[in-house]
Formats: structure tokens, C-alpha cells, sequence
């Protein structure tokens, strides 16, 4: 099976989808990029270059804005209101702080608010997430406060063959959907089919399996875990590791089960903690899994702080593997 | 208008500072020295020298995420704004918030900002201070051609306008926000008619001359200072770098930057015309060159041997006090 990085499967998804269906087009800033100037138009593809080539096959259907995430999130939403299926970019989920409205009053509630009798099947698209030095306005994750609406559904992929079949059914689904991509993981790469797939949302993927305890894991969070999981397996600690892939719909089922069987849980994402998914999950096992618990939960999150410029900051903010072991470690000592 | 000595000096040593401040910033991104996403301002230094000469210090300026020349010229130290570029603690935002988010509240500067037309609202905010505070300070918002079409920035300068507020808008063209060209971005043929129907005077400026846009800013902001409401400012002049650092600009055509650096030019702009009347002599402007170029060098140095921070600084300064019971 061919290597693709996670930036080329959510491109080749975004291809595949527009090919099959032509109320599919992509909006955003410069999603095609150039346009009006005496440069290249389409030659830009998003300025992680996600949405590259689209403009050069469907011009009228790769729709650079101007600098307006309402309006851009709001076009979204009432285009799917009237039956396309647009997949915006918001370039970073950050820049939720500008479209909130658009998306939690507007596109979230419409089906509710109407009495079922809307559609709005919009896809958003966002980079999200820490790594880069990107500093307080530019680097926070975002899915964490989305999930917290209902009406949305929120997908984190973290890895690329899950962001190209999780975007293939974000796209297909009626609801609308908020796709955060990790941008620290676009360049790495997965063995990606070619075909057409897609990925049911509410359905985790078990990354690792074990006996010993229940890892939970979200976006760039997941392959840094993996890895730790990895090297305590050489110390003889075996873990479940489970992704969940979307956070709404959550597989509660998958992590309580996997609690159930362990008795123990640590849960793992990059964001702040308070009101956030560790807190989130935890309360979850609390709730459904007491009586399977022998060790308190644990919780790796970032502090209650926002992302720092300086890179050693920034490692000292975000979960790595030092902490990460310590949490798994500490619900056996 | 004829400009006092000590301000054309002040000007011309400005500009030129903030000219090299970004050419060295470039070279050390290249070098691996300066992490983050960096934004350059070279080519529009008369803008910010432009406007910040009409300032003293308890004025505000709100800036973008093209801010380094905007705080340098409002007074920003340059030693304390390349260590915070460098992420060490010793910056002036300890290494908190790196290129995007330079601030020195005491100088006026209430920060970079990394959110496009994330300051024009917060600058009503100063302004507004201003007026019920009757001091006569103005509040100026730098804000690009990309900023005009943000639901903030229309709703900033409609309030400024209702509230009659000191607020000054410097709207700064480059020709492109990100990779989009303003002939796409903005609908409309008249971007100043489009301004000044919300209600204030807009006063234009070819951006690679400082004295245009000095008489410009003089205008905008005397009609703020004396009580009349908010004013606008706009400056066009292309940036000679790309949107960010790295960008391959293919949005540019063949030959257009060459002829922005060879033919729009802030600081040569400013040398032929004090060759033309003799206000300022080559061996002063020369002088100024030398020790910017020293001043500049020492801060490099400076911030390669400046305090990195440590990881118990995560969490400082999130609240000035807070109780956590954890």
C-alpha cells in the first residue's frame, strides 16, 4: 500500500470527493491563493497546502475569501442549508475566537431550533494544535471547547489514514462537521489506500493493545503515546491505547470496556485541562467504570496556561514522554 | 510643513533601524536562530516612522502581526524586542509571545497582534479612554489591507464614529493579504469611499514616502486629537519580503519585487530629498547608518546570550493572582 502523508490523504480525499460529488467545494483563504494577482492562482492550495490542485481542475468550485472567518464559516453553513456540501478552511482553529458565532448559534442549532426539518451538512476544516512555536494565537487545539456543543460533530484524526477516510464520511454526513487537523502531524505518513474509503464516526481505534492499563489518547497526542507505550512494553507494562477519532460522537463503549478490563486509566491531550476531553473521559469511567477502577485516573493534559512562544516553553507545555510514563507508571504504583 | 532637524533625524535613524532589524531577523530565521511563524515589515518603514513621529508616549498604538516596525518606531527597545524573538526570558514579553505578539505597554505599544483586525476594536477601546479621560491622547490602529474586510474592523471604526472616540485608523495596503490580492479581497473600486462612508475623513499616502505619509498622519491625527472623532489613515507600499517567512510569493509577478526595492523605497526616498535640500548632509545620514548597524549587531549578540526560560515560567503570568486549590 503506497506512503502518504497526512497532508496529501486529506488532499486526495478532498480530490475523490469532488469528483464523486458535485455539490462538494472547498472555501477559504487562499485555498486556491493568488487570485487577482499576476501570479499563479491555485498555486498556493492553503498555506499548509492541503487544498493543493484543487482550483486547477474546478475552478468554480475552489473559492478563495477575503480575510472574513464569518463569513466564510456562515457561506458554509448556508450553502449546506440549501443542499451542497461544502468543505470550508478556517487556516487555524485559533481563528475559531472570530467565527464562534457562525458556528456554535448558527450551523450548530439549525436542525434542533428548525424541529428536524434541516439539513446542514458542512464540513470545517481547521490546523490545530501546539509544536511550532506559534505562540498564543496560533497553536491551541480548539476541538476540546467544540465538542462541548451539541450539534457538531468533531473529528481529530492522528493519523493520515484516518484523516482521509474520517474525511470522506465528514463530508458525506448530513450533520455538520468540525475536522481539526494536527498541523505537527501533516508531514508524517501512513500507508494510505488509493481507493475511496471512509471511516465511521463513534467508532475508536484500538492504536495498541494490552491488559495493564487504559490509555487514551487524542490527535498529535497519539503517536507520542504510541511510542511511550512502546518502550514500557519493553519494562513488561502492557496498554490498551485507544484513539477515539471523533469526539463527538464519543465510543464511550470502546473506553469503558477497555477500563473494565484493566482497571486502570490515563488519559492524554495536549490542551489545557480544565472543562476539557481528560476531564471529560475521566468523569466518564467515574461514572460508568467505578467499581472496575484499582488505581485513581490520571489525567496528561497542558497547565491551565496559554501556549508559550519560546520553544522550551513549549516543550515544558506540552505532554511529552517523560510525563506521559510517569501518569501510566503512577496508576500501578 | 517644514519638519524640525531632530525629527528628520529621529526618522531616518528609525527607519533605518527597523530596515535592518528585519534583514538580520531573516538572516537568523535562516540560520535556525528564530523560531515561530515571523512576519516581515521591510519596504513599509515610512508608515510606522510616519505616524509614531506624531506620538508621545502615553498615545497608543495597536499593531498586526507585521508588527516589529510599528513597535520599534512607538519606541520598543530593539535589544529587548530580538531577545524576545529568540524566545529568551529576558525579552520584552519573557519569551512569552515571540514575533507575533510584541508589546511594551508602557511605551504605548499594546502588542502585536496575531489575529487579522484583532486590534482596531481594542484601539476604540483607548481611544474611548481618552475622551472620558479628556487628555487629549489618540489611539492608532495599524491594521493591513487584509483587515478591511473582518466583520471587527467594520464594527471598530462605525463605533469609533457613534462614540466619537480619538481612534485612528492606519490602514496599511501591501496589495496582498496573505497570498490574495486586494484587487480580489476587497469588492468594492474605492476602498477610501468604502471608509469614509462610516463617517471620518481618510487622508492617503504613497507609503514608501515618509513626509507624504508624516502629512497624512499629521492631518488624521490633529482631527483626533482636537475632539473631532476618528480619522483614517492610508498607506500603500508593497512589502519586500512575503507574507511570512519562507512564502514562495508566487503571487508576484516577474520583476515586481526588484522594482519595489529598486524604485519604492522608504529610506532612499528620504536620502534624495535631503540631498535635494540640504536639511541633512550624507556624513549625518551615514553616521546614522554605522550606528545602526552596530546597535543592531549588539542585540543579536545580546540575545544569543540572554537567559532562556525555564519550565516553572509555563504558568506564570497567566493571572496576576489566582487561587488554585490544586
Amino acid at each position: 500500500m503506497p506512503e502518504k502523508t497526512m497532508r496529501d490523504a486529506i488532499n486526495e480525499a478532498l480530490h475523490q470527493a469532488m469528483e464523486q460529488d458535485d455539490s462538494v467545494f472547498v472555501i477559504g483563504e487562499d485555498v486556491a491563493g493568488c487570485s487577482g494577482s499576476g501570479g499563479d492562482v491555485g498555486s498556493v492550495g492553503g498555506v499548509f497546502g492541503v487544498t493543493g490542485g484543487i482550483y486547477h481542475r474546478w475552478p468554480n468550485r475552489c473559492i478563495d475569501t477575503p480575510i472574513s472567518e464569518s463569513a466564510i464559516v456562515g457561506a458554509a453553513a448556508g450553502a449546506a442549508l440549501v443542499g451542497m456540501r461544502p468543505v470550508a478552511e478556517i487556516m487555524f482553529a485559533d481563528f475559531i475566537g472570530v467565527c464562534m458565532d457562525q458556528i456554535v448559534n448558527q450551523m450548530a442549532k439549525f436542525r434542533y431550533m428548525f424541529g428536524g426539518k434541516s439539513r446542514c451538512p458542512a464540513v470545517i476544516r481547521f490546523s490545530a494544535g501546539g509544536g511550532f512555536s506559534a505562540a498564543g494565537q496560533h497553536s491551541q487545539a480548539m476541538y476540546q471547547v467544540m465538542t462541548s456543543f451539541p450539534g457538531l460533530k468533531v473529528v481529530v484524526p492522528s493519523n493520515a489514514y484516518d484523516a482521509k477516510g474520517l474525511l470522506l464520511s465528514a463530508i458525506q454526513d448530513d450533520d455538520p462537521v468540525l475536522f481539526f487537523e494536527p498541523k505537527i502531524l501533516y508531514q508524517e505518513t501512513a500507508e494510505v489506500p488509493d481507493d475511496m474509503y471512509t471511516i465511521p464516526f463513534g467508532e475508536a481505534n484500538f492504536v495498541r493493545e494490552g491488559d495493564d492499563v487504559t490509555v487514551v489518547a487524542f490527535g498529535q497526542m497519539v503517536p507520542k503515546t504510541a511510542a511511550v507505550i512502546d518502550t514500557l512494553g519493553e519494562e513488561g507494562i502492557s496498554c490498551d491505547l485507544i484513539d477515539p477519532r471523533t469526539t463527538s460522537p464519543l465510543d464511550e463503549s470502546a473506553i469503558l470496556e477497555s477500563v473494565e478490563a484493566t482497571g486502570r486509566l490515563v488519559i492524554v491531550d495536549e490542551a489545557p485541562p480544565r472543562c476539557g476531553l481528560t476531564a471529560d473521559i475521566a468523569g466518564l469511567a467515574a461514572d460508568k467504570a467505578f467499581s472496575s477502577l484499582k488505581a485513581p485516573i490520571k489525567q496528561v493534559s497542558a497547565p491551565h496556561s496559554p501556549t508559550p512562544f519560546s520553544p522550551e516553553l513549549e516543550a515544558a507545555y506540552l505532554p511529552d514522554a517523560e510525563k506521559i510514563t510517569a501518569a501510566i507508571k503512577a496508576t500501578l504504583a | 510643513m517644514s519638519i524640525p532637524k531632530e525629527t528628520l533625524l529621529h526618522a531616518y535613524r528609525t527607519m533605518k533601524t527597523i530596515r535592518e532589524f528585519e534583514e538580520r531577523v531573516n538572516a537568523e530565521i535562516m540560520n535556525g536562530q528564530i523560531p515561530g511563524f515571523t512576519h516581515l515589515y521591510t519596504g513599509q518603514e515610512a508608515n510606522a516612522v510616519g505616524v509614531c513621529t506624531h506620538l508621545d508616549e502615553s498615545d497608543t498604538i495597536i499593531s498586526t502581526h507585521r508588527g516589529h516596525g510599528h513597535c520599534i518606531a512607538k519606541g520598543a527597545e530593539v535589544s529587548g524586542m530580538m531577545k524576545e524573538l529568540f524566545g529568551s526570558s529576558e525579552g520584552l514579553c519573557k519569551g512569552k509571545g515571540g514575533s507575533m505578539h510584541v508589546a511594551d505597554i508602557d511605551k504605548g505599544i499594546l502588542g502585536a497582534n496575531g489575529i487579522v483586525a484583532g486590534g482596531p476594536p481594542i484601539s476604540v477601546g483607548s481611544a474611548l479612554a481618552a475622551k472620558i479621560r479628556k487628555n487629549g491622547k489618540v489611539a492608532v490602529s495599524f491594521s493591513g489591507d487584509g483587515s478591511v474586510n473582518q466583520g471587527t474592523c467594520f464594527e471598530a471604526m462605525n463605533m469609533a464614529v457613534v462614540l466619537q472616540a480619538p481612534a485612528v485608523f492606519v490602514i496599511e495596503n501591501n496589495f496582498y493579504s496573505e497570498h490574495t490580492s486586494i484587487n480580489y479581497a476587497v469588492g468594492c473600486d474605492d476602498l477610501k469611499a468604502r471608509t469614509e462612508a462610516f463617517g471620518f475623513p481618510v487622508f492617503v499616502a504613497d507609503g514608501a514616502d515618509f513626509f507624504a505619509v508624516h502629512e497624512a498622519a499629521g492631518e488624521a491625527i490633529a482631527h483626533a486629537r482636537a475632539g473631532n472623532g476618528p480619522a483614517g489613515v492610508f498607506a500603500e507600499q508593497g512589502r519586500y519580503h512575503g507574507h511570512f517567512v519562507g512564502d514562495p510569493q508566487a503571487y508576484r509577478t516577474e520583476g515586481e519585487l526588484e522594482d519595489l526595492r529598486e524604485n519604492h523605497c522608504p529610506l532612499k526616498n528620504f536620502r534624495a530629498r535631503m540631498a535635494e535640500t540640504g536639511e541633512l548632509n550624507e556624513d549625518e545620514l551615514d553616521a546614522i547608518d554605522a550606528e545602526v548597524m552596530a546597535k543592531i549587531e549588539q542585540s543579536v549578540t545580546d540575545a544569543k546570550a540572554a537567559a532562556r526560560p525555564t519550565a516553572e515560567q509555563v504558568t506564570e503570568d497567566v493571572y496576576i493572582q489566582y487561587n488554585a486549590t490544586a
